[in-house]
């Protein structure tokens, strides 16, 4: 009875006590806030990571691919059975991506995907990433009269048809004022230098200001257009297309029919958003997308075919929409056309039979489903020593960045519970002093008959309490930050006019957090622990004085 | 705690006229029977690697009922030979009898009942706890006693006891203050109530007056007489001040560690 009732008087009437109880209480916030984000961190990396990846992917070790993609996707049906959820083929090819901006090439390099719109949204999380809310209901490499980004971006510049008309309309203006003034450049295919035309160099027309909210393109002043000439027959091969892309207008057979940017495009092209933008801040510091190019623009895409050794091939592609996973390793490289297109532009289609060949075949597994197990059963399948094929789960082909995420968090946690051992050892050494300062008050208690273990426990059950206190009240700061982590961030942003968290960085706007009980649960056991631990050897000495020493202690 | 159910089998909290087996007024003399004997007791402490011989062989012994006092210049041993019958120490040689039976050498725990229940001590810095309040420094023994539960229901009846003690100490209006908001006079006081709680046969003062003005002293000494003569309770007090030890019933002289006289 006494004991408990000692170790409450004790901790309340010590305020070198009160010092433990903080430290123990920082400690446990602490380690409660940096778990917290830590996990939801690694939670939304995972998502974000995962997002554009199917779960297990089966690539072919060459750009050349593998035939038969059926038969290939009907032995995996076997062997995997009831767990499969969907599965697509696809090929990805090295690319290279030009367009014109302000009068220059911009050129980047690419991951080029050829995909089959039908299945490729069922094996990944693909289409929710898009901008136009009706290519994320169901896909089309069709250019979109308008709305893009609607239900996504707060303002997004006029884009699709409406922007591409406009576009087509300035140009054929400019084409007759340069052949007006003897601009001996320009030929007769004129029209079809559409690749040169920049959208940010016209003055808008009327028609064009309408759900304008992005001034980037009125802004700047005009640029002289610097006309370029393309051989249409380039890009457009005469027997180009075998079906699948029956109402596209790009399957203009003849050279000799003209090409009419202001109602026909080019074959579709879903862009990653980076590829084509600037992220940067305005004057007020508001974060600000600058578009190089948006959906309604063509570019050009070069990429090898599958001849031995292989040839560059270019074609012309009309972006018909941006997808944004806000993973800027994947925003920034991906694009995806039609599969049967890239089939047919490499020469991967099969002479005899029809059939086109892929490079990967990406597999959906039901949820529940191990990863790993179904890998190796496909690996077992398809040996590699015949087949060459390299068959990964999406975790092994994010592995290093996942596993830095990982060691982030261990190391993290490491580092803050050794500064929880720190608390530890203050309240060592607190309990040490306590425990001097209470040798007289413990040869008192003995004289009236407490004994070792009574005494003991006085000071270990002042540890728990300590631990407890501290770490309830730790918890509880700890919950409330991370509960209002946003806006403490914005405050201390506030405070010292320094940005904590940098959204044109990190892959997110807010600071993702994820409070897991258990988690929570371990910190304030642990705290708890070592709180009881650091108080057990003051507690020892102070059981093993002797009653007579400690009256005489003055 | 198997002394638990000692409290039990007395009347219950009746102020403490808990020795009177025999029904004499006042006996105190060479018939009633001895309640505790110490022989040839030796004990030297050590300072370092010299070794300080305190006590030399003290026989010693005191009757039931019996109030007495033990003299000597400060460093004689006299309040070693104290600790030693609180059983607060243990002796080098030599036996300690209490009622009959031998303590010196009792484990920790039993000797930790004994001085819980059957010795009530006060000391010369009265050794109240500072966080406590006077009342609940009164009931200090009988927390340490009674596990948690068994307090909790015991805890009307220990409290009315505990201020009946005060009451009787003339401390009625203390109950809720502090050791520091007293004087040091009522602060022995409190020592005394709190010796008395568990209903001890046996109360071994060291320098009880020792702290104390004149005034002050005599007052415990008068609270001790009384408890003494009006309940029977033995007592050993040890005192350097021979006023102090004339109003005992019996004084034993301590010099060099022997007993001088009787």
């Amino acid at each position: 009875m006494y004991k408990w009732l000692l170790s409450w008087r004790y901790l309340k009437s010590r305020y070198i006590a009160l010092a433990s109880v903080i430290s123990v209480m920082l400690g446990v916030a602490t380690l409660i806030v940096v778990n917290s984000v830590m996990a939801g961190f690694s939670a939304e990396m995972h998502d974000r990571l995962h997002g554009i990846l199917s779960d297990v992917v089966l690539r072919s070790h060459n750009l050349d691919g593998f035939p038969d993609p059926n038969w290939h996707m009907e032995e995996i049906r076997k062997q995997v059975g009831d767990d499969l959820e969907g599965m697509t083929a696809a090929i990805q090819v090295p690319a290279m991506v030009s367009f014109s901006h302000n009068g220059q090439w911009v050129t980047r390099p690419i991951s080029l995907v050829g995909i089959d719109k039908e299945t490729y949204g069922s094996v990944s999380e693909f289409s929710e990433f898009l901008l136009h809310p009706e290519n994320r209901e169901k896909l089309s490499f069709l250019l979109r009269e308008q709305g893009y980004g609607k239900g996504k971006k707060v303002s997004f510049p006029t884009s699709g048809w409406k922007r591409r008309r406009v576009q087509a309309e300035y140009e054929q203006a400019v084409i007759k004022h340069q052949t007006g003034s003897n601009f001996s450049n320009s030929g007769p295919s004129l029209p079809e230098g559409i690749d040169s035309f920049d959208p940010t160099q016209l003055d808008p027309p009327d028609s064009f200001n309408s759900d304008e909210t992005n001034g980037s393109v009125a802004d700047l002043p005009p640029l002289p257009p610097l006309p370029e000439l393309e051989n249409r027959s380039d890009h457009v091969e005469p027997d180009a297309v075998v079906g699948g892309m029956n109402s596209v207008p790009f399957q203009q057979p003849l050279e000799s029919i003209e090409f009419d940017p202001m109602t026909e495009q080019h074959t579709g092209i879903v862009l990653g958003i980076s590829i084509c933008s600037i992220r940067g801040r305005d004057e007020s510091g508001e974060i600000q997308d600058y578009y190089l190019c948006l959906p309604g623009d063509d570019v050009k895409i070069t990429f090898p075919n599958s001849g031995q050794p292989p040839k560059a091939v270019s074609d012309t592609f009309t972006v018909v929409d941006f997808y944004e996973s806000e993973m800027s390793e994947y925003d920034s490289s991906f694009a995806f056309m039609p599969i049967e297109r890239l089939q047919h532009l490499r020469g991967m289609v099969d002479a005899q039979s029809g059939v086109g060949s892929v490079t990967s075949i990406q597999i959906k597994l039901k949820e529940g489903a191990d990863l790993a197990v179904v890998r190796d059963k496909l690996q077992a399948r398809f040996p590699v020593h015949q087949f060459g094929y390299q068959i990964s789960t999406w975790r092994d082909l994010q592995g290093p960045l996942l596993s830095a995420v990982q060691m982030e968090t261990t190391i993290l946690n490491i580092l803050l519970f050794l500064i929880i051992a720190v608390a530890g050892f203050g309240i060592l050494a607190t309990f040490f002093m306590i425990v001097v300062e209470k040798t007289r008050d413990v040869g008192v208690l003995k004289s009236l008959g407490a004994s070792d273990g009574g005494v003991m426990r006085i000071f270990v059950g002042y540890g728990l309490a300590l631990g407890i206190v501290g770490s309830g009240i730790g918890m509880a700061m700890g919950l409330a930050f991370v509960a209002n982590i946003n806006e403490v961030a914005s405050w201390i942003e506030w405070l010292t006019g320094q940005e904590v968290f940098d959204p044109t960085i990190y892959y997110f706007s807010e600071i993702p957090v994820i409070v897991k009980p258990i988690t929570v649960l371990f910190i304030v056991l642990g705290a708890v622990a070592i709180a009881v631990g650091a108080s057990v050897l003051p507690a020892r000495k102070a059981a093993r004085l002797k009653p007579v020493e400690a009256l005489r202690y003055e | 705690m198997s002394s638990a159910s000692r409290l039990d089998s007395f009347p219950e909290f009746d102020v403490p006229e808990t020795n009177s087996q025999n029904n004499d007024e006042h006996p105190r003399l060479a018939s009633s029977p001895i309640l505790m004997r110490s022989q040839s007791v030796v004990k030297s402490y050590r300072k370092g690697k010299i070794e300080i011989p305190v006590l030399h062989g003290i026989d010693f012994e005191v009757r039931e009922q019996e109030m007495v006092s033990i003299v000597g210049a400060s460093g004689s041993g006299k309040s070693t030979l104290l600790h030693l019958l609180g059983t607060l120490d243990v002796p080098d040689e030599g036996e300690i009898f209490f009622e009959g039976n031998r303590i010196d050498n009792l484990p920790a725990a039993s000797r930790d009942i004994l001085r819980n229940q059957y010795f009530g001590m006060i000391f010369q810095f009265y050794h109240l706890l500072p966080e406590f309040t006077t009342l609940e420094n009164v009931l200090m023994p009988v927390m340490i006693q009674y596990p948690f539960m068994k307090y909790m229901r015991k805890r009307r009846a220990l409290k009315k006891r505990a201020k009946e003690l005060l009451e009787m100490v003339g401390l009625s209006h203390r109950l809720r203050h502090k050791p520091k908001e007293l004087s040091g006079g009522e602060m022995q006081r409190v020592a005394i109530a709190r010796a008395l709680i568990s209903e001890p046969r046996l109360l071994l003062a060291d320098e009880p007056t020792g702290n104390l003005d004149r005034d002050a002293g005599l007052e415990i000494l008068e609270i001790l007489r009384t408890l003494n003569d009006q309940h029977n309770l033995t007592i050993v007090m040890v005192t350097h001040d021979l006023a102090i030890a004339e109003m005992t019933d019996r004084t034993v002289r301590l010099a060099e560690g022997l007993v001088t006289s009787v």
